[in-house]
């Protein structure tokens, strides 16, 4: 069953700013889907508009079954979300946070008790419960956050950077309950990421978008492999000559060159570096180290995108999209 | 509208008002000192012009609470731009809930902690030894509280509908709330001023609003109390249908 259907979704914001450009994806119940991109590619947008904060310019969005502009409250019943930004109450404890949203989705008063209940434990909150949320530290409240956003027991969960911000270590432990419920409840999960890691690891699928578009959409391991093998990096001399030996080696790929080191994917590459260096040797190239790795999800952004996620970021065209995403939020 | 969400929008509110120590205090702060030292100061230079047998300080004590209300209030109804500031917002927002039920919860709130409000500083005047007409008028002067707390929570949750963020904040408090504070007949009477200035004065809605409490507190007034009502009653419901209209049309 599909958990959301998305036909040819577009959002443009007033002066002509394609947030959203045309994009078409499903996701599939007891699914984690990721949306991989830099920021302003479009990703909160296009949560925005799946959990009916902002109208779609055109296209058609499915969650749940129902479309989004015809009944939002039902969609709003089916689907939880943790925004990028904090969206707690500081001023109350948590304990209120959670009961606030129980009464806002309408359950009654035994049931709200009890979820309240189970979903702390379920984000090991239990013993905090009655400390003002100001109290907290970051990874908790996103923690808060998300047993929020179960609360009212959605099909749906959306995760817009949810781990934004947070340390390494606190990461790892929010990727954990992530896990945990779509395994144990088969909660479909889409989240929205620019960490490459947080993608390859939680999500089952991946779509990596930029400028508003989806420019490939498959299983991290695919997304991988389509990349044609693993990469060997040398480090040399003469990193043009070293080049094109690369290129005329069989089955190479995406030969790049990066300052003094060279790249190529192939097939079974762990098997043909020696065959590589011989070729290597016999036409006098001096290779100072040789590294092989399997293909990342980072490899395949690069290959797709033409830069690396943390050049994007920096780009002024992306920062001006970023601002009249800001502006588009209010 | 749902009753479950009006309330706990009401109850959230609620929390916010009683655990904010300094929001508290400073609402009964400011009409304290200025029914304490501005009626003290006035009342003791013995100012003509005021109605027959009625002192300063018992003249200024209904305009005091309308002050009180004003002020309260609008800030009530602007908190939401603390809810968008911090994200609350949209978590509101997301929420099955029609936008109706938010408005009226908030107003309801801003009501809520304005009667609060308005009898501790009836008490103050009490004790101050401001003469009511009868307990009854008291009492019956609670109405012409809640509408000017509902007025103006909701002229409040309009223009934070409208503005963005803080900083268009105080430009309200200088160009509006001020103005209509002063030019309410809160601190004066409205019989000598001059045509112009009284002309201003009476499209203020508070005018009637002071005026209402003071018909009812101690007995006299610029205009029929029923006036007084039927105006301010009238901008109650303007001032409640724009928020809903404006809050309605409000993206986070």
């Amino acid at each position: 069953m599909k958990a959301i259907d998305v036909r040819n979704l577009r959002k443009e914001f007033s002066g002509g700013i394609k947030a959203v450009d045309g994009i078409n994806l499903q996701v599939y119940e007891g699914e984690i889907f990721g949306l991989l991109g830099p920021n302003g590619a479009g990703k909160t947008t296009t949560i925005r508009m799946l959990a009916t904060m902002t109208r779609p310019t055109s296209g058609q969005a499915m969650v749940c079954g129902t479309d989004v502009t015809k009944d939002p409250d039902k969609v709003r019943r089916c689907i939880g979300i943790v925004f990028q930004d904090p969206a707690l109450d500081d001023q109350l404890t948590g304990r209120e946070n959670l009961d606030f949203h129980a009464r806002m989705y309408g359950m009654k008063r035994e049931e709200r008790g009890e979820r309240i209940k189970e979903v702390l434990e379920l984000v090991e909150l239990s013993e905090r419960a009655n400390d003002l949320a100001e109290k907290y530290s970051g990874g908790m409240k996103r923690r808060l956050e998300i047993a929020r956003g179960l609360m009212h027991r959605p099909r749906v969960l959306f995760l817009d950077e949810p781990t934004l911000g947070l340390d390494a270590q606190t990461r790892r432990v929010i990727w954990e309950h992530i896990r945990k419920l779509n395994e144990k409840y088969r909660i479909t999960i889409i989240l929205t990421t620019h960490y490459m890691e947080e993608a390859d690891f939680l999500c089952g699928r991946v779509a990596i978008v930029d400028h508003g578009k989806i420019l490939a959409l498959d299983k991290p391991s695919k997304l991988k492999e389509s990349m044609g093998g693993d990469v060997i990096t040398l480090k040399v001399k003469n990193s043009g000559k070293m080049a094109d030996l690369a290129k005329s080696m069989e089955g190479a790929k995406r030969v790049k060159v990066h300052d003094s080191s060279v790249s190529v994917s192939m097939a079974n590459a762990g098997t043909r570096i020696p065959e590589l260096l011989k070729a290597a040797e016999k036409a006098g190239i001096d290779v100072e180290s040789v590294d092989l790795h399997k293909p990342t999800l980072e490899d395949v952004f690069i290959h797709y995108t033409g830069k690396t996620i943390r050049e994007q970021e920096t780009s002024a065209g992306d920062r001006f999209r970023q601002r009249a995403r800001a502006m588009g939020r209010r | 509208m749902k009753i479950s969400a009006i309330y706990i929008i009401w109850l959230r509110e609620m929390k916010k008002y009683v655990r904010n120590r300094s929001r508290l205090i400073g609402n009964m702060a400011m009409p304290f000192f200025f029914l304490a030292f501005l009626g003290m100061g006035f009342n003791s230079l013995g100012i003509t012009g005021l109605p027959e047998g009625i002192s300063y300080i018992d003249f200024l004590a209904p305009g005091i609470v309308a002050m009180g209300l004003l002020f309260s209030s609008m800030f009530a109804g602007v908190s939401i731009l603390w809810d968008r500031q911090f994200g609350f917002l949209k978590e509101i927002m997301v929420a099955p809930v029609d936008r109706t039920s938010i408005v009226i919860g908030r107003i309801f709130a801003g009501m809520t902690s304005g009667v609060i409000q308005a009898i501790f500083i009836l008490c103050i005047s009490l004790l101050m030894g401001v003469r009511i007409v009868n307990p009854l008028g008291l009492v019956a002067s609670l109405a012409f509280i809640m509408l000017i707390a509902m007025s103006f929570v909701g002229l409040g949750i309009s223009i934070a509908s409208k503005i963005e963020d803080m900083h268009g904040f105080q430009l309200i408090m200088n160009f509006l709330i001020m103005p209509t504070f002063l030019l309410s007949g809160a601190l004066f009477p409205l019989d000598r001023l001059p045509a112009w200035l009284a002309a201003i004065s009476y499209l203020d809605p508070l005018t009637y609003g002071v005026d209402g409490l003071r018909s009812l507190i101690i007995g006299t007034s610029h205009f029929p109390v029923i006036v007084d009502l039927a105006v301010l009653g009238g901008f109650c419901l303007a001032m409640i249908l724009m928020a809903r209209h404006l809050f309605n049309k409000t993206e986070v």
